[in-house]
């Protein structure tokens, strides 16, 4: 009861935190020079009415606050407008998000599942040359910027031929069976998942072997050990569960981190996803459309930090039961 | 302090590795004009995409000569319907050091035409060979990392003073002040940073000189990094703000900004540091992505990202693999950059164990 109570308070919590997001936003287009409807106003399959609906609906002739206030009363009732082709923005964001999603939750589950068994291994050997040699590989890792080297694998693909040059289904998805489609949109996640991997694997590997090289210096490991525990004992049963509890905070900051890193990667390997949706709308100042994947990059970031914190108060009872 | 920790890096072998690394490559680009054997703009178009100069020492006879070179010339394959780059053999240039060559002002100020190495006046020297519009990619990688290399830390400069003022102010007055401006701090924290730099530029009107446009992207960096950075200070404020020395400085009647500035900020020192060359290498990240996409720094100007920019096409990164050399370079500067923070995470924190 406790529990819910809290999450209700921490949902509540991100409604205050979106509206400022929203105004933050709104006024940072706002403030560009572009008129939001030119590339409406020059496609000629739009026609006169929905231009004049368009501009009723977001009010450009008002002061902005006016604007602002129009846009978010539409935005409550999940109207988001037109894109400049004159489709729905939200059917455009309904075709995207879920590849962002699937990409992202991959590439988090993947470098949990091997960065934490991973992290362990380097902690409990410091300092042996298998350690240092995981150093070296996470910090080069960390060091190569995510489109170089998804150009580079790029290269590779075209080179070999082993693996679809971009996008997320191959021209004739729509006539396979569905065990080929799942083949299919593997092969062609496999070089995105990849750079997304690297780079968010050789982060939580360093994380989680420093938060567990701190707990087994402390007091109540070196207890634990002076009782005769094992080994094995010491480190999965009394160790590792506050090793891992702030990484946990750190899956939201993740989410985050992968949200901007996949929008390059999106962009070098055609996939369509958020990222290179947000990245096509601004470099056609499509306004409705930049706006509305603006808040959704938030929401799910800030769903993300809210499932961590549930996660939290779920594995640390010092948080349950404390404030 | 700032000594002793510059002497503690020198003794660790990585870091001194990183710091001779980094060494090298700001003293190449303070020196830009003088070792780049060409100026930023100047291009040859019979000469595009031909790739990195041949340098011999022995000629023809087999005798050891002077180090020469061939130019490229272009011609065209009917049969396989390619353009192919042979060695024009009919005239040998000699490559020359300390000798006259473009004209440029060095720091743009003092007018030299002195380059450390060139060729003669026909000859071609592309150490890495040329891009589309036929300049030499070598001497663009010099000029493009005097941006690549200086716009983090001019962002974090901006970013830095915000930052402590902020954090400063909310965690020293707390209360209402407190909620409301650190609630806009995490409102700024809930988009996605790159998207949030994408929009920003994409916000730049158009037209504007290169070096307006480099100073508004410093700002816009500045911009997606401050409120992080004073979520951090405000947690530090708070944990000094009732300590003894500042009741000392409210009971003579220092005004709040006094105490916030001269008292409690400079107890952050030492995390401003570390925080500061562990975010270097992400400012030069953020500005190469968005020189990528083309929304950072634009041509003729050169920086690493926007020289990458021509990779994003397959026949260019297949069949002219020099392109890519400005990618191998932010690479080695982030990691030399990321070696030095981790060290003096080290040296600062004897507890942690980064390495």
């Amino acid at each position: 009861m406790q529990i819910l109570l809290y999450i209700l308070k921490r949902i509540l919590q991100t409604i205050p935190l979106l509206i400022i997001v929203s105004l933050i936003s709104f006024f940072i287009i706002r403030l560009s020079p572009v008129d939001p409807l030119a590339e409406l106003r020059l496609n000629p399959s739009v026609s006169k009415e929905t231009l004049q609906a368009e501009t009723q609906r977001l009010g450009l002739d008002r002061p902005i606050i006016v604007q602002y206030g129009k846009w978010a009363k539409s935005f409550v009732k999940g109207d988001l407008g037109v894109t400049s082709n004159g489709e729905k923005v939200s059917t455009k964001l309904a075709e995207r998000i879920p590849n962002t999603l699937l990409l992202t939750i991959i590439v988090i589950f993947l470098s949990w599942v091997v960065g934490i068994p991973l992290g362990i291994v380097a902690a409990v050997n410091w300092k042996t040359p298998f350690d240092r040699i995981l150093t070296v590989l996470t910090s080069i890792g960390m060091a190569i910027p995510s489109f170089f080297f998804a150009v580079l694998l790029l290269i590779f693909a075209v080179k070999t031929g082993w693996f679809p040059v971009g996008g997320l289904t191959s021209s004739n998805f729509a006539d396979m069976s569905f065990s080929q489609k799942f083949l299919d949109i593997t092969h062609h996640l496999i070089l995105p998942v990849t750079v997304l991997f690297t780079l968010s694997l050789a982060g939580l590997q360093r994380q989680m072997r420093g938060n567990l090289l701190d707990v087994l210096d402390s007091d109540y490991v070196k207890f634990a050990r002076a009782k005769g525990i094992s080994e094995f004992k010491v480190i999965f049963k009394h160790a590792l569960r506050n090793a891992v509890n702030p990484l946990i905070t750190l899956l939201g900051f993740e989410f985050a981190g992968l949200l901007s890193g996949a929008a390059l990667t999106e962009y070098v390997f055609q996939y369509p996803g958020l990222g290179r949706l947000i990245l096509e709308a601004v470099l056609k100042s499509d306004i409705n459309l930049v706006m509305a994947s603006l808040m959704m990059g938030a929401v799910m970031l800030i769903a993300g930090n809210l499932i961590a914190d549930i996660l939290l108060i779920i594995t640390d009872p010092r948080i349950r039961n404390g404030s | 302090m700032i000594k002793d920790l510059i002497k503690q890096l020198w003794k660790d072998k990585f870091a001194r590795i990183a710091l001779v690394v980094l060494g090298i490559i700001y003293f190449a680009l303070f020196f830009a004009d003088f070792i780049a054997p060409y100026t930023k703009d100047f291009s040859d178009r019979s000469m595009a995409y031909v790739p990195p100069s041949k340098i011999f020492t022995i000629d023809e006879n087999g005798k050891l000569s002077k180090p020469y070179t061939y130019n490229y010339k272009r011609e065209f394959d009917e049969n396989n319907l390619k353009i192919i780059y042979g060695l024009d053999r009919t005239k040998k240039h000699y490559v020359k050091f300390f000798a006259q060559g473009e004209p440029y002002k060095f720091l743009g100020l003092i007018p030299m035409k002195r380059h450390f190495i060139t060729t003669d006046g026909d000859g071609r020297l592309f150490l890495l060979g040329a891009d589309i519009n036929g300049r030499d990619v070598f001497s663009r990688i010099l000029f493009g990392g005097r941006i690549s290399m200086t716009i983090g830390f001019l962002a974090l400069f901006v970013l830095f003073p915000i930052g402590l003022l902020y954090g400063g102010i909310a965690g020293y007055f707390g209360g209402k002040t407190d909620m409301i401006m650190m609630r806009f701090a995490e409102a700024v924290m809930s988009i996605p940073s790159f998207y949030l730099l994408i929009i920003l530029a994409s916000v730049l009107p158009s037209g504007m000189t290169s070096v307006q446009r480099f100073m508004l992207i410093v700002i816009i960096l500045a911009l997606i990094g401050w409120a992080g950075f004073a979520r951090v200070v405000r947690g530090m404020v708070l944990s000094v703000k009732n300590q003894e020395f500042v009741q000392a400085a409210k009971s003579i009647g220092a005004s709040h900004f006094r105490i916030i500035t001269k008292h409690i900020l400079p107890q952050t020192t030492s995390f401003v540091i570390v925080a500061m060359t562990l975010s270097v290498p992400s400012y030069i990240l953020s500005e190469s992505g968005l020189s990528f996409l083309g929304l950072g720094i634009q041509q003729p100007d050169a920086s690493w990202g926007n020289m990458l920019k021509e990779a994003q096409e397959y026949t260019n990164i297949i069949y002219r693999p020099w392109l890519l050399t400005p990618g191998f370079l932010i690479f080695v500067a982030v990691l030399a950059f990321n070696l030095i923070g981790d060290t003096i995470r080290d040296i600062l924190d004897p507890k942690s164990k980064v390495r």
